[in-house]
Order: structure tokens, then C-alpha cells, then sequence
């Protein structure tokens, strides 16, 4: 297992979280918007509303932004070498943080086309990545 | 209300700051902000049973009462590296208000020689207060801060503009081109393009020479009303507009990884001061990476969006440019304490009163302070002017 900082589990990302157990990646989505939101919270950053319902993702997006890490960040272990860390924009239109996996660093480029992959975690949750599709 | 409300009401009297060429102090904590305090103080010719306001980037009457301020105005906030932009804004709204008359910020922070005397000690704890959305959705990611965050902005701006890693190191060449002038700089000596682009990849794209110093340093500005500023010991340098925007905390919730809040913040600025870009003798533009300041130039009006890259070749930003940015050497290569605002707001002043000895520009009259706070998240806008701009 890769070295990382394991995240919490905030009351808003219960769900969230517990899908990932079952490699799911869930969307909040505001009712009364139509749209999905990031990142997870008790409410909707449009309106304020509290009707937030889960919805599965597709699981691909592209690279929006990359940036891929000489000096290792928290908890990351030095020996294991640069890695490739990015926005990707989902194509639910929602922007996240991710790493991209299964190529060389600096071989991930804006623009480039992924899909969904797993990494686990220390309590059975897993940590959203992407690779190449 | 009039786009006007704050123009030439108030003015700069007093500033001060300390930094090293060694990159650290002797002094730190309460001890280094009292004795900016007193010197800012002493700048302006005024006593600290004037001082009626306090601006502090924390808990501001835990400064007050070591000081032995008895403040009718408090402000405590803090977002980061454009606080003091922040402060100055306020300050000046507040004196306009009539809510106080005699307002100081001041700001301290001693990175470097706390990690060498084994001071401190909050490394490694979350970065914000509170509920902390960093440690749940970036965190994980291994994204090493801030640089990371900065690297991310460059890529997209990059690939969206074509902007190149040579046009970056031409920003970090022309800062210490400036800081060659500054006795007081960190680094002075001279680099190349090269030099920039052979030094240690960090977070790519930005090496080693894009990124700001970790040095110790403080400063403070004292501010009153144009009425009292006529007779104190130094020329007033007014506040000519000032504007604040916000869009983002973290770096992945950023609305547009290549506008900067600066692009609101500039513009409403500009327009209370009632000048333009090319009014603008100093631009004092946040430097913390040189991507950084590429996207102040564009956001604030100086070259259009997505130029920022061929508008700085050649050198227009250093000595004997068109547009003389960063005089003091910058956070590239002067001081970067953590929150550099504070700096960007003393070298304008001392630059409109002439002070600044071998790199002083030839009789500026309008200059421009422009802070960023967090990560490209909160931006500050601050012109300031000579009497004659009044």
C-alpha cells in the first residue's frame, strides 16, 4: 500500500466514504439545482438547501490541471519518487483533487481523457484515482 | 454610494520594517511587533497615546494589551498573505467612518530561525482552524503546500496560454535584478533564465528559483486621516482606492485556475482611485511564486489575459523597464516571511516619499500594493499616491 494521509470522515461525507468500500464514487447532488457539487457539506453552495441526494458517478473525466511532486507532500514517502498529482473535471462537471496513476508522471497532460481506479485504505475505505482510459 | 467613498481621505504616515540579509532576526514574537509598532510610530511623528485602532493578523487585543493600546477599532483578520492589503482597506474605511483616527498594523514572523532554535512547533498541524475540508478532499493527494497549489495554477495557465517556463524564470531574473539594489535582499546576486530553469524542480512547473524565500522578517504602517496626515514628520502617501475579493479557499475549489480574485479586486481599486494601469509607476504585485505575479499583471489590467507570458520578456519589470515591479527584490528574493503584504505596502510608501537609495524610481507618484492571500484565494488591491495625486 502507498504511503498517504488518510483522510478523515467529516458528518457531511458519511456516505461518500462508506461507498467507497464498495469502490463507489458518489456524487452529492443538490435537489431543488439539478447539479452536483464538490466537495461533500451539509448543504448546497448554490442555494443553501439541505436536500442532498447521492448519485453514482460515471467515473471519467479529463485532466484539468497537473503537477507532479518533487519534494513529497504529507505523509508521502520520499523513495517512492515523484508522482503525479491533479484537478480532474468529471463529467458530471464537478472539479476534484486526484492522483494519476499507471503511467509516468510526466506523462499525464492537461486535457488527457481518465477513468476511475482504487487505491486502498488502512480501514477498508478506498482513496479516488485515476489513470489513463 | 459613490465608487469614490474612500479616495484621498486617509493616508500612510508611518511605516517600518526589519529584515536580514542573513534571513533572520534577533528578535521575534511580541518583542519584534512592538518594536515595528514604535518605529512606524516614530516615522510618522506620532506616540503610541495616539494610536487608536489596531490591525492584527490574530487575536488583536492580545497585541493591544501587551502593548498597552486601549483600541476604539479592532480587526483581527486574517487571510493570509494579503491581511495587511486587507487591513489598510479597513483602516482606511474606518477612519473615514469617523470610528477611530490613529489606525496600526503590524505583522512578525520569524520561520527561519524558529526552525533553527527549535521554536514554534505547530509544523504538521492542520492549516486553517476549524472544520478542515484540506485534510478530507487534498490532503491524501500528497500535493505539497503551497507550492502545489501555485503549480496547479501554472499548468492549466500553460497549457491554456502557452505560456512558457522561461517566460516565469524571466520574473524571478528581473526580481533579483531589483534585489542587486537592495542592501538589505536575501539573495542579490545575479541569475539567468538558466539558472531558474536548472534549479530543483519542486512541484512542476515551477523549480526551485520560482518560489519565494522562508526568511524571517517583519514590518508595520501606521494610518490617520488626510487632515491629521498634514503635519506629521514624513509626507502623507494617501490611500487612493482600495478593494477586496475572494473566490476560494483551497486551491481545488478555485473557479478559474488561471483569474485570479484580483481580476474584481484590481478594477474596483483602479476605478475609486480613478487611474489606469498605465498611471501606475510602482506595481508592488505578491510574489510568493513567480506564476504568482505573472497572473497579477493580467488580472489587474497591465497586459490582457492569457499574455502575461510575452507581456514580461525582455525584461520590462526590472530596473530601467516599463514597469518597474517588485523593487524591493520581492518575495522572490528580499524577504518571505509567510504573509508578505505587509512589505508590499512599506516599499510603495517608500517609494512615493523617495526613500529607497539606489533603487529608487525617478519621482513615482502612483503605486499600486496588490496582496494575495492563501492560495490565489483572497487578493487585496491597494493604490496609493502622492500629494499630487490627491
Amino acid at each position: 500500500m502507498t504511503a498517504l494521509f488518510e483522510p478523515p470522515v467529516s458528518d457531511a461525507s458519511t456516505r461518500f466514504w462508506d461507498a467507497t468500500r464498495g469502490r463507489r464514487l458518489l456524487l452529492p447532488w443538490c435537489v431543488a439545482c439539478e447539479r452536483p457539487f464538490w466537495y461533500p457539506r451539509e448543504v448546497c453552495p448554490r442555494c443553501l438547501g439541505d436536500a442532498i441526494e447521492w448519485r453514482e458517478a460515471s467515473g471519467t473525466g479529463e485532466v484539468h490541471a497537473v503537477s507532479v511532486q518533487h519534494r513529497p507532500g504529507p505523509m508521502r514517502d520520499p523513495a517512492a519518487g515523484p508522482y503525479a498529482v491533479a484537478l480532474v473535471e468529471l463529467t458530471e462537471g464537478v472539479r476534484i483533487m486526484t492522483n494519476i496513476v499507471g503511467c509516468e508522471p510526466d506523462a499525464v497532460t492537461v486535457g488527457m481523457a481518465v477513468g476511475l481506479t482504487w487505491q486502498p485504505l488502512s480501514d477498508g475505505r478506498h482513496l479516488a484515482q485515476f489513470e489513463p482510459a | 454610494m459613490s465608487n469614490r467613498t474612500l479616495r484621498g481621505r486617509t493616508a500612510v504616515v508611518g511605516v517600518a520594517d526589519a529584515v536580514s540579509p542573513t534571513g533572520e532576526l534577533d528578535r521575534h514574537g511580541r518583542a519584534l511587533e512592538a518594536a515595528m509598532v514604535r518605529e512606524a510610530l516614530d516615522d510618522a511623528g506620532l506616540a503610541l497615546s495616539d494610536v487608536d485602532g489596531i490591525c492584527y493578523g490574530g487575536m488583536a487585543t492580545g497585541l493591544a494589551e501587551y502593548l498597552g493600546v486601549h483600541p476604539r477599532y479592532v480587526d483581527g483578520t486574517m487571510v493570509g498573505g494579503s491581511s495587511y492589503e486587507l487591513h489598510l482597506e479597513h483602516a482606511a474605511a474606518a477612519i473615514t467612518a469617523g470610528l477611530c483616527e490613529v489606525v496600526v498594523s503590524v505583522y512578525a514572523a520569524t520561520p527561519r530561525s524558529d526552525r533553527r532554535r527549535g521554536r514554534g512547533g505547530q509544523r504538521g498541524g492542520p492549516p486553517f482552524p476549524g472544520p478542515n475540508p484540506m485534510a478530507e478532499w487534498e490532503m491524501p493527494y500528497g500535493l505539497a503546500m503551497p507550492m502545489g497549489a501555485y503549480a496547479l495554477a501554472a499548468s492549466r495557465h500553460m497549457a491554456s496560454y502557452g505560456t512558457t517556463s522561461e517566460q516565469l524564470a524571466q520574473i524571478a531574473v528581473d526580481t533579483r535584478r531589483w534585489a542587486a539594489t537592495n542592501p538589505r535582499a536575501r539573495y542579490r546576486d545575479p541569475i539567468t533564465i538558466d539558472d531558474v530553469l536548472a534549479s530543483p524542480m519542486q512541484a512542476s512547473p515551477l523549480h526551485l528559483l520560482d518560489c519565494c524565500l522562508v526568511t524571517d522578517g517583519a514590518g508595520a504602517f501606521v494610518v490617520t486621516s488626510a487632515e491629521r496626515a498634514q503635519d506629521l514628520a514624513k509626507p502623507p502617501v494617501y490611500v487612493l482606492g482600495a478593494a477586496t475579493f475572494g473566490d476560494h479557499q483551497m486551491i481545488s475549489q478555485m473557479p478559474d485556475l488561471t483569474t485570479t480574485p484580483g481580476a474584481r479586486s484590481g478594477p474596483a481599486a483602479f476605478e475609486m482611485a480613478g487611474v489606469k494601469p498605465d498611471d501606475v509607476d510602482l506595481l508592488m504585485a505578491y510574489d510568493s511564486f513567480t506564476i504568482t505575479a505573472l497572473l497579477h499583471l493580467e488580472d489587474l489590467g497591465f497586459c490582457p489575459k492569457g499574455e502575461g507570458g510575452s507581456f514580461v520578456e525582455g525584461g520590462r519589470l526590472g530596473p530601467g523597464g516599463s514597469l518597474p515591479t517588485n523593487t524591493n527584490g520581492g518575495g522572490l528574493s528580499y524577504t518571505h516571511p509567510g504573509q508578505y503584504g505587509m512589505f508590499l505596502v512599506v516599499e510603495a510608501v517608500r517609494q512615493l516619499r523617495g526613500e529607497c537609495g539606489e533603487r529608487q524610481l525617478s519621482g513615482p507618484e502612483i503605486a499600486v500594493a496588490h496582496g494575495s492571500g492563501g492560495v490565489l484565494s483572497t487578493m487585496g488591491t491597494i493604490v496609493l499616491g502622492t500629494g499630487s495625486t490627491r
